[in-house]
């Protein structure tokens, strides 16, 4: 893999220039308010997760970063771009840039993984880098450890290796930038160790930044630099996992104290 | 009364959506990159696919057509203008309209389904955050393969219809196949080919949009994806008929009817 991917922004200044930057983040669904005002940046290299309860506006808020979703106020500057600003374009080129793994993996079931992992490549030629389309699908397929299931249709797949394939198609592009939403809902403990164990390495490997969405606190234990709980629609709390887990305020306490009870079910 | 004004502002709500998905599918028709490798393909999986089902249900048509006609023909003394009669009612009104309404079933509610499903499963999110347009590549390739392939089944609709309307004279009375088809294609006339081919292509559209806008804009969930394509199957079947009244009517003007 090409490991000279990261990139480092700078401003004006000189300074390092995030990689994601969100202000004043604002989304409602009717009168329903579910971000209020979120702010986050990322940096190169870094991996954020963002944790919060069911209906907190977590999958909305990385839908609004690749404009899947319209804002209502706010700013994201994705790669030094203002994302409402873009036109088709633009957006589709920043969209390459950032790699987006779904929960349910979004694998294009008529199609076989080959096909899958093509699709995006057809469509970018300019991101195979003159290599040959069918070694990059393999290569890329080895990182995931998945090369044999290369003609296999999705509904072959078990739900890790859907994940696995998913994944490999995020990398296809070789994105900056990954926003991962619930890499490992639904996955059985040693299949989610897995993933994340994957997703750790395709960091060292391609130096990507990692904007991590997940409910598993183990996951965000062992994969967060620095943790966001997202609550009433803010980031209400921050830093890294071990501040948050002995933070004394009623709030965050109460909601890993939540989290706990809900593992241990 | 309240529910009858509810009921009438998501009728007129849901017209304004589709003619505007409608414009955004002739806006995005002819602007690059265009995607003719899986608009064939579409035309393979909606053409090619629905030919059996069509050319059968054409056939069985064309028979039964003929033997329902012939006592009245018969006791009128004009069984010798069957051949002309069958042609005319079939290449005007029977064959665009049973191979439309077939594919309204067969390809609207597939296609119906089929996006649906992607949207649920998130695949159509998937492909637009990969810098794919969905929109292009999903909805423009099946519409256009809609519009270009029901002209055709129609054809062969129209074609094998007739084919099995001589079967039947042919058993049953003393008709050759030239004389037949010399009568068929001696009575027809222009105005009832254009008329009945370009209404054809409208049809098209309509299975194609309807199906189209249902599969790609359903509600979340498998119930969503039901309701998609058994709405696509009840909204395309009723606008074929207003659009087939509307084609009637233009006909008129421009042809002697």
């Amino acid at each position: 893999m090409n490991k000279d991917l990261s990139i480092d922004i700078k401003d004006n200044q000189g300074h390092f220039a995030p990689l994601i930057e969100i202000k004043g983040l604002k989304k409602s669904f009717g009168p329903k308010e579910v971000l209020k005002g979120f702010n986050l940046q990322l940096f190169t290299k870094e991996n954020v997760v963002i944790v919060g309860k069911s209906g907190s506006g977590k999958s909305v808020l990385i839908k609004c970063l690749v404009r899947l979703m319209e804002i209502d106020e706010g700013e994201i500057v994705v790669l030094g771009k203002r994302i409402p600003d873009l036109n088709r374009e633009e957006l589709d080129h920043i969209r390459t840039e950032v790699g987006f793994l779904f929960q349910g993996s979004a694998l294009y079931d008529s199609m076989t993984v080959r096909e899958n992992l093509r699709f995006p490549l057809r469509r970018h030629p300019e991101r195979k880098l003159g290599k040959d389309e069918d070694a990059l699908i393999l290569e890329v397929l080895k990182s995931v450890g998945l090369a044999d299931a290369i003609n296999l249709m999705p509904s072959e797949l078990s739900g890790g290796m859907k994940r696995r394939v998913a994944l490999a198609r995020t990398l296809i592009l070789k994105p900056k930038i990954i926003l991962y939403d619930e890499p490992t809902t639904g996955l059985d403990p040693i299949t989610a160790n897995e993933i994340i164990q994957l997703m750790l390495k395709i960091q060292i490997d391609l130096n990507t930044a990692s904007l991590i969405i997940t409910h598993d606190m183990d996951c965000a234990r062992v994969i967060s630099n620095r943790m966001i709980i997202l609550q009433d629609g803010i980031n209400y709390a921050e830093g890294t996992y071990s501040e948050l887990s002995k933070s004394k305020d009623p709030k965050v306490k109460a909601f890993f104290k939540e989290v706990q009870i809900r593992t241990n079910e | 009364m309240l529910g009858f004004i509810n009921t009438l502002k998501r009728f007129f709500k849901e017209v304004g959506a589709v003619t505007n998905f409608t414009y955004k599918f002739f806006s995005q028709s002819f602007r690059r990159p265009i995607e003719w490798k899986e608009t064939l393909h579409q035309c393979y999986t909606i053409g090619i696919q629905s030919l059996f089902l069509v050319t059968a249900t054409g056939f069985i048509m064309g028979a039964v057509l003929s033997l329902q006609l012939r006592p009245t023909m018969l006791r009128f003394g004009a069984i010798s203008y069957m051949p002309d009669m069958i042609s005319v009612a079939f290449i005007r009104e029977i064959g665009p309209v049973l191979t439309a309404l077939i594919c309204a079933g067969k390809i609207g509610s597939g296609i119906g389904a089929e996006l649906g499903s992607m949207k649920v499963t998130e695949q159509i999110d998937a492909m637009e955050v990969s810098g794919t347009n969905p929109f292009k590549f999903l909805v423009v390739s099946r519409v256009w393969a809609c519009i270009i392939m029901l002209p055709l089944l129609v054809i062969a609709a129209d074609i094998v219809g007739l084919l099995g309307s001589y079967l039947i004279e042919s058993s049953k009375g003393q008709i050759s196949f030239t004389l037949y088809f010399n009568r068929v294609f001696g009575v027809l006339v222009l105005g009832d080919l254009i008329p009945a081919t370009i209404k054809s292509f409208f049809f098209g559209l309509v299975i194609g949009i309807i199906g189209c806008y249902k599969g790609y804009y359903s509600d979340k969930g498998t119930v969503g994806v039901g309701k998609a394509a058994n709405m696509a199957v009840v909204i395309t079947s009723l606008l074929l008929f207003v659009v087939d009244f509307i084609a009637v009517l233009v006909a008129d003007i421009f042809y002697v009817i």
